[in-house]
């Protein structure tokens, strides 16, 4: 699909040339998709954005507390919760900086997507990228842009419904050594309302062995017919005092303890935004 | 043997032995592309004295000055030759690095064994040997789901070598780092080379982009990275040339995803299923083209290689990756219309006439 649209792309682009004109230096070559060294690509994240404002509107109205705390420019580390069976709260964090900011927010996951077919053309496409160090590194550092981390990983959109906004262990605190590597700030946010678009019930084990996947949800999605529709509760994100790390970047190995000491204020500092949320927050579904 | 000795020996052998001042290079693999390219180059090169070119196979280029040994594929009589040549320039181009040209136990006698013996000869005492370039591959990365986006140098496999191709591969690159730590008065340069396209080369790839559908992985799009024939060759002679040590990636600016590499050669991808490959594989195999695990690993998941290493030591590209592509497809363009090129024909008796005959006039005078 992709191949045919680029190559319709090409045969206009030859024809509107006019002759003699080198718009490439020679040894280069036109490029016919605009697909990144990531894989990600402008144009169908534009449409995909198209796609999806109306569900960011209108079904999760999503609702942001300290906007302004994203940097403009610049690179930064964006940590979050991450909740539901299919996670809704990553697509609504990229969606809602990128029309409002107009910079693209690259998300670092994990390795499991890349190995699924289909899907992993999709992830990268849309600015998901392989969280290995050497990518943050020159996603944050060299290119200074922004990068979505979750510390919980699989286990924070695994987690059954009755433990719900109770963060998981934040990894081993790698998070903290790449952003002091690349010498951004990490900006904490709390993220409520995805734990409600799509419950788990309870888990599948055999299934998820069997289908090489960290998890098999039963959602209460499935139980009434929506399937991986998600229910339409109100995501609200709330954008934390960003953490400057006090340290000299592009260091080999950053002290052990201090790594896990900020890994853990920022979990809290997550933890206490997501009960104070909570308390504030009259219904699932308004707000 | 320490390096001071070797010094005092090097020394004399220079008062007796050689001539002239210029270089004496050995090239291995001459009848491969990349050998015969690299001998053509150095033929040009007034501070090369003298070139010798083993292989198991002809020279497939035209050559003026190199002189052919046959050789088999493991180079048992090297030793001799590097006596009796007394060469101090190694270019090492025999490395198989495309599986779909030999059996793994061929593979294995050419890269591994290979090697060996050519830095046992290099080792040897009386050896003048001072700088060694090897050939290599950036398949010793690897390529699999948990890959990084850009490899350097020293970023490390994510996992172990699963196919014959590869693990021979860093099999030699491990006798290549034990060679340069035993023997620190030589230079030894590791070059890793991404996919090479151009005009001329052919590889899997090339056969896979010449067919009228290119094959690709069912519901993968993996992002590639292609350099330049050129820039190959124009890479060996750099670090040549400067004396570089050390291991650098050659590969061209940018990555592009497959079904881009398809769009500009004009053709339509056909995935190929992910499971029931190996039916397919027999088939193909017949239509002269071998999917080997290493490229169907490449076909989904892909590799990129930083190239900012050799060019922070001073060297330039050619070629971008998209560059590499586009020259390919502008060739196969030109053959379309005037057809293929006649192959060059190593002719023995011709060569060693024009070499060696008293009726052929040398530099301006009878031999």
């Amino acid at each position: 699909m992709l191949g045919q649209e680029a190559a319709t792309t090409n045969g206009s682009d030859a024809a509107a040339r006019p002759e003699g004109d080198a718009p490439h230096p020679p040894g280069d070559a036109p490029r016919l998709s605009d697909v990144d060294e990531w894989g990600r690509s402008q144009r169908l994240r534009d449409l995909v954005q198209r796609l999806y404002d109306p569900v960011y509107e209108h079904w999760f109205r999503v609702e942001w507390e300290g906007f302004d705390r994203i940097p403009r420019e610049g690179g930064a580390m964006l940590v979050a919760n991450h909740a539901g069976a299919v996670p809704t709260d990553a697509p609504s964090i990229m969606h809602g900086i990128e029309r409002d900011l107009g910079r693209p927010v690259y998300g670092l996951a994990d390795d499991m997507f890349k190995r699924i077919p289909f899907v992993n053309v999709a992830w990268s496409r849309l600015g998901g990228v392989q969280a290995h160090p050497d990518n943050a590194y020159r996603l944050l550092r060299e290119q200074q842009h922004l990068v979505t981390v979750f510390p919980e990983g699989a286990k924070g959109p695994g987690k059954t419904f009755d433990q719900r906004y109770q963060l998981r262990r934040f990894g081993r605190g790698g998070f903290v050594q790449l952003a002091m590597r690349a010498g951004v700030p990490i900006i904490p946010l709390a993220v409520v309302g995805a734990e409600e678009t799509m419950p788990i019930l309870f888990k599948v084990p055999t299934l998820a062995r069997a289908l090489g996947l960290p998890y098999f949800p039963i959602t209460a999605n499935m139980l009434v017919g929506l399937g991986l529709v998600p229910f339409p509760a109100k995501i609200r994100i709330r954008v934390l005092e960003p953490v400057h790390l006090d340290v000299p970047p592009d260091q080999p190995r950053y002290s052990r303890s201090r790594i896990m000491d900020i890994s853990e204020e920022i979990r809290s500092t997550i933890q206490e935004a997501l009960y104070d949320m909570l308390r504030k927050r009259r219904s699932v579904w308004t707000g | 043997m320490t390096a001071g000795m070797a010094e005092a020996t090097g020394a004399t052998h220079t008062s007796t032995a050689t001539k002239g001042k210029g270089r004496r290079v050995l090239v291995t693999g001459l009848g491969t592309f990349w050998g015969g390219r690299v001998a053509q180059r150095l033929e040009a090169d007034p501070g090369v004295d003298v070139i010798v070119g083993l292989d198991t196979t002809e020279p497939t280029v035209e050559l003026e000055r190199t002189e052919y040994v046959r050789t088999d594929a493991s180079y048992s009589i090297l030793s001799r030759i590097v006596r009796a040549t007394q060469v101090d320039t190694i270019v090492h181009t025999f490395l198989v690095v495309d599986a779909a040209q030999m059996s793994g136990r061929q593979v294995h006698e050419t890269n591994v064994i290979g090697t060996m013996n050519l830095f046992a000869a290099a080792s040897q005492p009386e050896s003048r040997v001072r700088n060694v370039v090897v050939k290599s591959s950036t398949m010793v990365y690897g390529s699999t789901h948990r890959d990084p986006t850009w490899f350097r140098e020293d970023t490390p496999r994510s996992a172990a070598p699963r196919h014959r191709v590869e693990r021979s591969l860093c099999e030699v690159e491990s006798y290549v780092r034990d060679y340069a730590q035993d023997n620190p008065h030589v230079t030894v340069t590791t070059l890793r080379f991404s996919n090479v396209l151009g005009a001329e080369i052919v590889t899997s790839i090339t056969k896979l982009l010449q067919l009228p559908l290119v094959p690709s992985v069912l519901g993968f799009d993996p992002r590639l990275q292609f350099v330049h024939e050129d820039d190959v060759v124009r890479a060996i002679t750099f670090v040549l040339d400067r004396q570089l040590g050390g291991t650098y990636n050659v590969a061209g600016d940018g990555l592009l995803p497959w079904s881009e590499v398809a769009a500009m050669c004009g053709k339509r991808r056909v995935p190929l299923p992910p499971v029931g490959r190996g039916l397919l594989a027999a088939p193909l195999a017949r239509l002269g083209l071998e999917l080997s695990p290493e490229l169907i690993d490449l076909l989904t998941y892909g590799r990129g290689a930083d190239n900012r290493r050799l060019k922070a030591a001073g060297f330039t590209y050619g070629h971008t990756s998209a560059g590499a592509v586009q020259a390919f497809v502008e060739a196969q363009r030109l053959r379309r219309a005037v057809g293929a090129p006649q192959p060059y024909r190593y002719e023995q008796d011709v060569e060693q006439f024009f070499r060696r005959s008293p009726a052929v006039v040398r530099d301006g005078r009878a031999g």
